[in-house]
């Protein structure tokens, strides 16, 4: 272990990694995360990119970041960053309002040139100075370093150039104090194809870590405390596929095979990629010609007998309605998962939002209910998705699985779970002894309001299902005004019932404070840790955080009602906050909102919070 | 037609057909059942997939599997759900509304793919469940409630649209012509791929006769052509006259006249991997050159349901993950212990 002056020991540490969209940040990023977690810290990672595949370079909107915080009670990527890696101006300029009071900004000097000013809009030749940085600059030389450790490597300039990236992660590795044989395995993993490739980048890392031992000195050095973790194998997961695997675990779990009718729309197209790869384990995803045939092609294979899926965003979701109706009306289980991200319209493709609660509740013709949940972190994508596939097959209905940008994108540590970790799925199927031919399709378990799952190639059960209207007792096509309210009503308490069937609502933190913050989805980590920390300091504050929407856990009402205050914090404008309060008008329901395509920082909660506590 | 276990009456449901008297509609059903049980696969065995519009109420009206979905939807429902059971047989009904305005998209790429389904579009050249809009086969001036003055625009020609989406099956009958409808209908489900098959079918209510000029009785044989693989293309009511090559086009000629013989007549080749004469022969409108039915191409091709199983056996064999849990372990993890 090389000895290192100036360490601080931290419980956790959030780092920065940003530079032009071409630069590489993501790769080094995901590599950090990847060694921490290796050595037992809990991980969180914010990747922010822009819309543009390559904006023009050095420019402002072509930065591109990855944010990671690592270490112990790690919920959230960290609100501001100890150490800000800035490769070029833009860099710096896009991100030196979230370094921490106190933290360190490394940039490659090399890329601070007159021209590269001007590009990033400086108006002088002191862009530190310009953008007020009291902080410590480490200026590193990155890219002539890079350049002099692969002078004999033979690569043409542009290859050269294109290993800074890996430099920098050099750097930051000693001064986290990371182990580097663990990178280099994770470096030629993702350079199996190109040896040559591997070999220059493990001299650069080398070259970086080495140049950080060199000027230890007037740097200060960082160790992050690891935590006592659950014995058995981790691997590193982001949300898109936690999903495609807690989906291909319902498969497991139910008997029936994964079907996947998708299009391709950012930020969701990852669980497309992941269950393409997924032929391997049987999985059938199909790349449709577009939205409406994504939702409609997993109608067919449902109604087929697989679990079907279609995955989208927003807009994705709009065009699917009519086809999610259908799925409602025919009564058949569908997951759809929407990947949230800034809207209206094309809105803001790759930054998060909770902006499409009401569409995924409402967003149909008709009295249209159908069961929607929401995961609350990367991880819990896995669980979520199962969830919203057992509730599928279990009810026989469509179910909206609201996840988001953050956590989609975001990833963590994630102890692989055993099989029997999840419960059996149990298809309400036809009972064989009424496959006599008189057994007719909208029959139900009168307990659930479940309809029976008659699987095509059965024999003794053909029947026909539809989007008209049909009778209660024969299934046959029907106008009659009662039988059609008999109709609405019945597939409403089927929605309902479901809550039979899922958890209860817990509180977290302070359970006997007597305000409650309450969260749904993907803000779950920045809420708990805000939440914590006001606890921390004397403010006492209860937690709940809903991942079960349509229907709401069983118990909610008693929980609400059970607080003084109650405030609803959500990305949005209060679309979960109004939902509550409608249904529970005896609560006075508060709101702490932000639309900004961006997550909660977990500062703006406690200010949030505690202006309505104050507010009395 | 050869014999199977099953008969007509095994496919029809117990639901009474509500289409207007005289409707196009009641033919095809008919044909449609005494075909499937020429085909001989069980009634559990099929599935019947519609949109919407007259036609698509088809489903109802089967003893099968059936599912009457969406307008413009049932491409791509019926490719799904071939994928996710590919041993089943699938049939999809669509009106020409349903398949080539509202389900256009979703047309051209299961014929694209090559799904193995069997897609009868219903041809009225009209939209009827909606009271008489012109369709997409409406003839340019085409007098609708939609289009008082004449339309001005051009229609599809389904044949087409097929094989610019590069179809490897089209076949063509009329509604009143059982014998031809039950053979293509045979065909069309024999037929490994995406089979399309073309019902010139007539809505008496609001575009009564628009097929007449071809259908009616007293020139139905001089204005079509029943195209069969392997024979010469002959027509008229005295089997007198012919289709030859003239430069790249076709040509009617009276055999015996003109210096043109029996040799000189085309022999159809529906098997032709080329479509460069199945196109010219399916785009003959009833007036300077006969109107083909009959299976016109008939050609094999990989289709998108074996593949994906093909594929998937592959990639299974070559991995062999047991489970999920198997394929996460394959991959980067560490062991906390």
């Amino acid at each position: 272990m090389l000895e290192k002056p100036n360490i601080k020991v931290l419980d956790k540490v959030v780092v920065r990694f940003s530079g032009d969209s071409g630069d590489g940040m993501q790769l080094a990023g995901n590599i950090f995360t990847n060694v921490s977690a290796g050595v037992g810290n809990q991980v969180s990672t914010f990747p922010d990119y822009p819309a543009e595949i390559r904006a023009p370079q050095g420019s402002l909107s072509g930065v591109s970041g990855f944010q990671v915080s690592v270490g112990t009670g790690v919920h959230t990527p960290g609100d501001q960053a100890d150490v800000l890696v800035a490769m070029n101006p833009a860099a710096l300029k896009r991100n030196v309002n979230v370094l921490k009071q106190g933290g360190v900004i490394i940039v490659d000097i090399d890329s601070f040139k007159e021209a590269d000013l001007k590009k990033a809009l400086f108006n002088t030749g002191e862009p530190f100075k310009e953008l007020g940085i009291t902080s410590q600059v480490v200026e590193v030389p990155v890219t002539s370093m890079t350049k002099a450790a692969l002078a004999d490597s033979g690569l043409d300039n542009k290859s050269v150039l294109k290993c800074r990236n890996i430099f920098a992660l050099g750097l930051v590795c000693w001064l986290f104090d990371r182990p580097l044989e663990s990178a280099l395995h994770h470096l030629k993993t993702k350079f199996a194809k190109k040896p040559a490739i591997y070999e220059a980048n493990a001299k650069v890392i080398q070259a970086g870590y080495d140049y950080g031992h060199n000027i230890h000195a007037s740097v200060s050095t960082y160790r992050i405390e690891s935590e006592e973790i659950r014995a058995g194998h981790y691997t590193d997961i982001n949300g898109n596929t936690a999903t495609a695997w807690g989906l291909i675990m319902a498969s497991e779990k139910s008997g029936r095979p994964l079907f996947l009718g998708s299009y391709p729309i950012t930020p969701a197209t990852d669980i497309l990629h992941e269950l393409a790869k997924r032929k391997d384990l049987g999985v059938k995803a199909c790349q449709m010609e577009d939205e409406i045939a994504g939702v409609c092609s997993a109608i067919g294979a449902s109604f087929a007998g697989n679990l079907a899926v279609t995955s989208t965003s927003g807009p994705g979701l709009a065009l699917k309605s009519e086809g999610i109706g259908l799925a409602v009306m025919a009564e058949i289980p569908l997951v759809i998962i929407d990947v949230q991200r800034g809207g209206p319209s094309t809105g803001l493709p790759t930054k998060t939002e909770q902006t499409d609660l009401l569409q995924a509740l409402y967003g149909r013709n008709g009295e249209s209910p159908l069961a929607v949940v929401a995961p609350a972190s990367p991880t819990d994508c896995f669980t979520m998705a199962f969830e919203a596939a057992r509730i599928a097959i279990e009810h026989m209905t469509p179910v909206i699985l609201l996840s988001d940008a953050f956590i989609g994108n975001g990833s963590s540590a994630w102890r692989i779970p055993d099989t029997d970790e999840y419960p059996e799925i149990r298809p309400n199927y036809l009972p064989k002894n009424m496959m006599d031919g008189s057994w007719k399709p909208y029959k139900r378990n009168e307990d659930t309001k479940v309809r029976y799952w008659a699987i095509p190639g059965t024999e003794g059960c053909t029947h026909r299902l539809g989007g008209l209207e049909k009778d209660y007792d024969t299934g046959a096509i029907s106008t009659d005004p009662v039988n059609h309210e008999r109709m609405v009503y019945t597939r409403k308490d089927k929605i309902e019932r479901i809550a039979g069937n899922i958890p209860e609502l817990e509180v977290l933190c302070d359970k006997d404070a007597d305000t409650l913050l309450i969260g749904w989805g993907g803000t779950y980590g920045h809420l708990y840790t805000a939440a914590e920390e006001m606890n921390k300091n004397g403010n006492k504050l209860a937690f709940a955080h809903f991942r079960y929407i349509n229907p709401l856990p069983r118990n909610t009402r008693e929980i609400l009602t059970k607080y003084r205050k109650v405030i609803v914090a959500e990305l949005n404008t209060g679309q979960f906050a109004d939902y509550l309060q409608a249904r529970f008008p005896e609560v006075r329901i508060e709101r702490i909102n932000k639309v900004q395509g961006q997550p909660f920082l977990v500062k703006e909660v406690i200010d949030g919070v505690t202006k309505i506590m104050e507010g009395k | 037609m050869e014999e199977t276990k099953y008969t007509a009456a095994n496919y029809k449901s117990d639901q009474s057909v509500r289409w207007c008297p005289g409707c196009g509609d009641h033919a095809i059903l008919n044909s449609l059942h005494k075909a499937m049980a020429t085909i001989g696969v069980a009634p559990h065995m099929t599935a019947v997939i519609s949109g919407i519009g007259c036609s698509s109420r088809l489903p109802y009206y089967m003893n099968t599997y059936g599912f009457h979905t969406i307008h413009g939807r049932a491409a791509a429902i019926a490719t799904g759900f071939k994928v996710a059971n590919p041993q089943m047989t699938v049939w999809q009904i669509s009106g020409d509304g349903d398949g080539l305005a509202i389900g256009g998209n979703h047309f051209i790429h299961a014929v694209r793919r090559n799904i193995d389904i069997n897609l009868l579009l219903f041809n009225n050249k009209i939209y009827g469940l909606t009271k008489g809009q012109y369709s997409p086969t409406s003839e340019r001036g085409f007098i609708s409630k939609s289009s008082p003055y004449g339309t001005t625009e051009d229609p599809f020609i389904p044949a087409e649209l097929v094989f610019g989406a590069r179809g490897n099956f089209f076949a063509r009958s009329i509604d009143v012509d059982l014998t031809t409808s039950q053979e293509v209908l045979v065909a069309a489900a024999r037929h490994k791929g995406t089979s399309v098959v073309e019902m010139l079918q007539n809505c008496v209510i609001f575009n009564n006769g628009i097929h007449n000029h071809i259908t009616d009785k007293d020139f139905r044989a001089e204005r079509t052509i029943h195209l069969r693989h392997g024979e010469k293309m002959i027509f008229g009511k005295d089997s007198n006259k012919g289709l030859v090559r003239d430069g790249f086009l076709l040509k009617a000629v009276k055999i015996g006249k003109d210096g043109y013989t029996i040799d000189d007549v085309l022999v159809h080749d529906a098997h032709c991997q080329s479509n460069f004469l199945h196109q010219q022969l399916a785009m003959m409108d009833g007036y300077d050159l006969p109107l083909a039915i009959g299976v016109i191409r008939d050609v094999e091709g990989l289709t998108y349901n074996e593949e994906i199983d093909h594929q998937v056996a592959e990639v299974r064999e070559r991995k062999g993950f047991s489970s999920l849990r198997d394929m996460i372990l394959a991959g980067e993890t560490w062991e906390v212990k």
